[in-house]
């Protein structure tokens, strides 16, 4: 079966990509007459086997050679990316987080104005919004939205004859009964402690859900975490697991990779994570990937069983460049069909694209099929970081402490708040400076 | 008075470097520290930076997980130094052997030891708990312990730091003329009373450096802890250095720098006074 949908997706390829260059962009009367070579820095916490196809691909076809300047990932790597600009250094075209991290970067110092570009018109509105500044668009789309959910293996779920959970509380009963059965309930990877973050980024659907206008007042500095309820629940949720016993004792000790490998063999059979490990699980585990799944993180109304979405993250291209119209055409090509369709057979699609009416055939990992559901009913929510400039960079080491039972919720949403405020004092923020 | 015989300009080189790299920035950072700063703009908010350094409470355990950390390693690390450095000195046949031993882990890259130790720590994989449960000892969770992890690490900083501290007192029981002791013995002292009475009196200026250095090297410390647990997990083993290198990382630079200056103040406070009394407590040979 697989093999006859891969020929399948070749054969789809083959027919797109004739019928799009034809009616697109002649890239061959673009092509520079002078080869360019390109920097480009992005972290290198992920496989670069499709980057060098597609930079193998530009260079054929524009002329323009890409060097790759990796830099770690975390907070590591933000403090280069940092440094990097400050000094005028950054390489040609810079890869990073798109929303709250990204304005952090003080943009309109540092990136060239896309705004005229053409390709400007056609990217996802939330998108452009989480990339600009007063307007002015810096940033394009680094494939495709992705989301945070919860990952659980198939099998296992099957054989104890457990449900997909459409509220949270039947997510309890569903660990009561995965414990009885001597398994771990809830797998914890926190000696990454970024991983600790998602149950409280993932609940925003329910969050937006149970209290429409929180975005607007967070970003005006009236509704807090502290303050409202719907919002405290994200770390009731997260620290309940733990007071329950729902999660692995050696949380704190444990890796992400290790997180995923207990995924994988079964050792723990829900993992809340981004979707983006399930790249790393099918290069890791081979097939493995068709028995893992994944479900929103749910709520308390059944009817409003959605989830939360990470939307893509940002390529931008520094004032410094010394090569920036180079570096404009390589975005441009970046964005096509072409070079989206090339990644794609590397690094699968999770969710839609931010390019209006950009769509690729591949085979699409079961995982993100199940999540389909939730798209089609509209029942979706970008991740706070998205919609707001604020982003308290303690929150991993906040959520961490919740979700290991060493602070309680009203205590990390307190420490949260606090931490906000620094924030806000940086980027200058009204409303949250009294 | 006296001529001196080098030129006073020559001074100046040294001078030039020393005020562009060290004095200029020292005198910037208190500057800075009074201000939000993004490396281009800054804007001028008096104490603000302080006052939210003290209200944090993640800032304000760092504060204390520093000084615990700073007297427990440099108690821990003076008084086992000593008693192996006493040991060695004596005529034991492989003294040469074990003295390379105890050295070794001073010359390895400190994040290399944390990372084999973060290895070693783990509660399920890790060497040391499945060597205690040979023994029926359910090991705990080393550094995903909040309450335990500071110390886990503080351990490793001992267990690292000590083969240096074995040195310096090695170098000072050397000085100590063999004549005492003999007079001793012919007055008939024990072994004991060697120590008590000669070893540890005219083993003091060591002991002092011993003391001071690693003191102030405690309340400095930053990769071990950086390597191990990142001040995790939460802010359990958060340390003033790792928050000031955090603040500084999240973009917080005027932050950052008034945390600096607030190290800065505590290393002056704690480690001159200490300084001056130690340095009275000495005896002559």
């Amino acid at each position: 079966m697989r093999k006859i949908l891969s020929v399948l997706v070749v054969l789809s390829l083959l027919l797109s990509v004739g019928l799009v260059s034809a009616q697109e962009v002649d890239w061959s009367a673009r092509r520079l007459d002078d080869q360019v070579t390109l920097t480009f820095m992005i972290d290198r916490d992920q496989s670069l086997d499709g980057w060098e196809a597609l930079f193998r691909q530009i260079e054929e076809v524009l002329n323009i050679k890409t060097v790759l300047d990796l830099r770690p990932g975390g907070i590591e790597g933000d403090n280069l990316v940092k440094s990097r600009l400050a000094t005028g250094d950054m390489a040609d075209l810079c890869a990073y987080n798109s929303g709250s991290l990204f304005k952090v970067l003080n943009p309109a110092a540092y990136f060239v104005d896309l705004s005229s570009e053409l390709y400007a018109e056609n990217l996802d509105e939330s998108f452009k919004n989480s990339v600009s500044v007063d307007g002015v668009l810096y940033a394009v789309p680094n494939g495709a939205t992705s989301t945070g959910a919860w990952l659980y293996n198939k099998r296992i779920h099957e054989e104890l004859g457990l449900e997909i959970p459409a509220t949270w509380d039947a997510l309890l009963d569903n660990c009561a009964r995965i414990k009885e059965a001597g398994l771990t309930p809830v797998i914890g990877g926190y000696r990454d402690s970024w991983t600790s973050q998602l149950i409280l980024l993932a609940d925003q659907h329910n969050l937006v859900h149970e209290y429409p206008n929180f975005v607007d007042e967070f970003n005006a500095g009236i509704s807090t975490y502290s303050n409202t309820p719907a919002a405290l629940r994200g770390f009731e949720k997260l620290n309940q697991i733990w007071e329950l016993g729902y999660i692995n004792t050696d949380l704190n000790s444990t890796s992400y990779d290790m997180a995923l490998e207990m995924l994988v063999e079964g050792q723990g059979v829900y993992y809340p994570m981004l979707s983006f490990a399930l790249a790393y699980i099918e290069e890791n585990f081979g097939d493995e990937i068709n028995n893992i799944g994944s479900f929103g993180q749910p709520g308390d109304d059944p009817d409003y069983h959605g989830v939360t979405l990470w939307l893509p993250g940002a390529i931008a291209i520094p004032k410094t460049s010394k090569n920036i119209d180079a570096a404009k055409l390589w975005l441009e090509y970046f964005l096509s069909k072409e070079a989206t369709e090339l990644l794609a057979q590397y690094s699968k699609p999770t969710g839609p694209y931010a390019v209006k009416g950009l769509e690729v055939d591949v085979e699409m990992y079961q995982a993100a099929i199940e999540l389909m559901p939730h798209f089609e009913r509209g029942m979706t929510a970008a991740a706070l970081e998205f919609e707001s400039p604020l982003k308290g960079p303690n929150l991993m080491q906040i959520t961490q402490e919740c979700g290991s039972g060493m602070s309680t919720p009203i205590e990390a949403a307190e420490k949260y708040d606090q931490d906000l405020k620094k924030q806000a004092l940086q980027l200058g923020l009204e409303g949250w400076l009294d | 008075m006296k001529r001196s015989v080098y030129a006073n300009w020559l001074i100046v080189p040294g001078m030039a470097v020393y005020s562009v790299f060290f004095l200029l920035p020292t005198l910037l950072s208190f500057f800075f520290s009074l201000t939000v700063w993004d490396l281009q703009e800054w804007r001028f908010v008096g104490l603000l930076n302080f006052k939210m350094f003290f209200e944090e409470p993640a800032l304000r355990g760092a504060v204390t997980n520093t000084l615990i950390y700073a007297v427990t390693t440099s108690g821990l690390k003076t008084v086992l130094a000593l008693l192996i450095a006493v040991g060695l000195a004596s005529r034991l046949p492989t003294r040469n052997f074990l003295r390379s031993m105890i050295f070794f882990p001073t010359i390895v890259s400190t994040v290399a030891v944390g990372i084999v130790f973060t290895s070693l720590m783990h509660p399920t994989r890790g060497v040391i708990n499945a060597a205690l449960a040979l023994l029926g000892i359910a090991g705990p969770d080393w550094l995903g312990n909040g309450d335990l992890a500071l110390y886990s690490v503080i351990l490793v900083d001992v267990w690292r730091g000590i083969g240096m501290a074995m040195m310096i007192y090695l170098a000072g029981l050397s000085a100590i003329p063999a004549e005492y002791g003999e007079a001793l013995m012919v007055d008939g002292g024990n072994g004991w009373d060697k120590f008590r009475h000669i070893t540890l009196p005219l083993i003091r200026p060591s002991m002092n450096s011993v003391i001071i250095l690693s003191f102030i090297g405690g309340l400095r410390s930053f990769d071990l802890v950086w390597a191990m647990t990142g001040g995790g997990p939460g802010f359990a083993t958060e340390i003033l250095s790792s928050i000031v290198y955090k603040q500084y990382i999240s973009g917080f630079y005027g932050l950052s720098t008034a945390g600096n200056i607030i190290l800065l103040v505590l290393v002056a406070l704690l480690a001159v006074p200490l300084h001056v009394r130690l340095t009275k407590m000495e005896v002559d040979l």
